[in-house]
């Protein structure tokens, strides 16, 4: 019996979606809106996330030691490093490797390449080359390593440029937010669009549902047909969300890749399409059948 | 098989749709309730199927008060009662067929069932060429067969009739009478709402008077008299 209902209510859904054409397309065009801006807002944040990391992945440290300072100190003090929760990488930058980058470097500058090789020794110290998981760490490591006092050190150009590195972190946390913020009003002012278009298409069912009610219909059964038809909306809508990105990625990819220096959206989109597929047909299809069920609540008090 | 117990409905302090009304309907009557509009015709009928709450008083059927029933109990009481509009209420996404059938598919009948008893109503009341036909592409009079076909093919003990009759002319009347006469023969009970003179002086039963929301008369055998 409950089979039997359970498949009346799926025929009966699709019959009212196909029979209320209109409707349906014009519900269907609205909740494609509501999947373009969440897919364009999936497709920001990768765009954004991908920018900051770049910036961020631009600040770093460095700690310089003393030419006199022995390899396995270094070394140990690396080790050392790598162990705190902070760092994310160190690059060890011996100094033999810092004098051949040095040269290279200046490959064409005569002058500085014959003054090097006067030099018997390397006036070049060893550095390591640290990264943070977060810009705001830069301050503790450096301070765990001007706490530790180790004598090889030359210096840590963390004090020089510590403006720069505040004010980028500074950038990036509100850059973050912004995009949080931005991302959370603009799906709510969506989610409230569809929603108020399903109910006023139901709201013209409103005496339909009475009459059910009165002739022995159960309030599952009368909404069932509902939900149904909230579904195919919502899949409808991300299919054709999806062939929508389809060229304008292909146009907008290259020129945001450009722009931003991040990835190519179009890339992203190929590559991912059927998790960005997913996400919009459990978006519309969510967003439809609760739209639905809550539409029809207030209808079914008879 | 129907009782009202001193049942009183008001909207608000000025109007007063019924007031302290009682009365009870044996099985298989055909009763008639007459009144002006604006008597509390439709207000009583709406009570007995708790479309709307009552003041004050209880309303029984068979032993089960109506009201005491939660959301999810009603659909089966109400099964058991047919019910016919002065409006008609079709569902107009559905056809004629589609509307006869969908009392019983919420009951959660058979698919085979359902073929069967909707056919046989479908010619009861005449309209087994239309049976396809959208409620827009129906007349008046074919509207209100398809709704009383809807109302009798659950095989209910109880028709409730509002009005049945008033937006119809007097040719559809009097089969749509015809229809609900036939229907009570056969051993259904039928209460039927309605100011139609002629409709009540022709069927000679019980008739019950209401105005401004009491009962002034009740008459085995009676006529029309206001």
């Amino acid at each position: 019996m409950l089979l039997i209902k359970i498949r009346r209510v799926i025929k009966v859904g699709f019959i009212n979606f196909w029979r209320n054409g209109w409707l349906s397309l014009a519900t269907i065009l609205v909740m494609v809106i509501t999947l373009f801006v969440f897919g364009s807002l999936i497709l920001g944040r990768v765009l954004l996330n991908a920018t900051l990391a770049q910036l961020q992945d631009k600040v770093d440290i460095t700690v310089y030691f003393k030419t006199d300072a022995k390899e396995e100190e270094v070394i140990a003090i690396k080790d050392k490093l790598a162990k705190l929760n902070e760092v994310q990488d160190i690059i060890y930058i011996s100094a033999d490797k810092a004098l051949s980058d040095f040269k290279d470097r200046h490959l064409n500058n005569a002058l500085i390449a014959q003054s090097l090789d006067e030099l018997a020794e390397n006036p070049l110290g060893a550095s390591l080359n640290i990264k943070a998981k977060d810009p705001a760490q830069y301050e503790s490591i450096s301070r765990f390593l001007e706490a530790s006092a180790i004598s090889s050190i030359d210096k840590i150009n963390y004090r020089q440029n510590k403006v720069v590195i505040d004010r980028l972190s500074g950038i990036l946390k509100a850059a973050r937010t912004a995009g949080f913020g931005t991302t959370l009003v603009l799906s709510l002012i969506a989610i409230l669009v569809a929603f108020n278009t399903i109910r006023l298409a139901i709201f013209t069912s409103k005496d339909e549902i009475t009459v059910m009610r009165l002739v022995g219909a159960s309030s599952r059964y009368i909404r069932g047909p509902f939900v149904v038809e909230g579904v195919m909306h919502g899949v409808f809508a991300a299919f054709i969300t999806m062939i929508i990105f389809y060229p304008l990625l292909l146009w907008l990819g290259p020129l945001a890749e450009q722009f931003f220096g991040g990835p190519n959206l179009f890339a992203y989109y190929v590559s991912n399409f059927f998790q960005l597929f997913g996400i919009l047909i459990l978006v519309g299809a969510f967003l439809g059948s609760l739209s639905s069920l809550i539409a029809t609540r207030r209808y079914l008090k008879v | 098989m129907v009782y009202f117990d001193k049942v009183s409905k008001i909207y608000s302090p000025t109007s007063t749709a019924l007031d302290d009304v009682s009365f009870s309907i044996e099985p298989q009557e055909f009763l008639s309730l007459v009144g002006q509009s604006g008597a509390g015709k439709t207000t009583l009928l709406k009570l007995l199927l708790a479309e709307e709450k009552p003041t004050s008083g209880k309303i029984f059927f068979e032993s089960q008060d109506v009201h005491a029933l939660s959301r999810g109990e009603l659909p089966f009481l109400r099964r058991r009662i047919g019910c016919v509009f002065q409006d008609f209420r079709l569902l107009s996404s559905k056809t004629a067929y589609e509307n006869i059938a969908f009392a019983m598919e919420a009951a959660g009948r058979t698919d085979e069932d359902i073929n069967s008893s909707v056919s046989q109503v479908l010619e009861v009341v005449g309209l087994v060429d239309k049976s396809w036909h959208f409620p827009h592409e129906l007349s008046g009079g074919e509207k209100q067969r398809v709704a009383i076909a809807r109302a009798i093919v659950n095989q209910p003990d109880l028709i409730v009739a509002d009005e049945p009759t008033g937006n119809l002319d007097p040719l559809n009347t009097r089969e749509i009478i015809e229809v609900l006469k036939k229907i009570n023969e056969i051993g259904t009970t039928v209460l039927l709402a309605t100011h139609n003179k002629d409709v009540v002086n022709a069927l000679g039963k019980r008739v019950i008077t209401i105005e401004k929301g009491k009962i002034i008369r009740d008459d085995k055998g009676g006529r029309y008299v206001i």
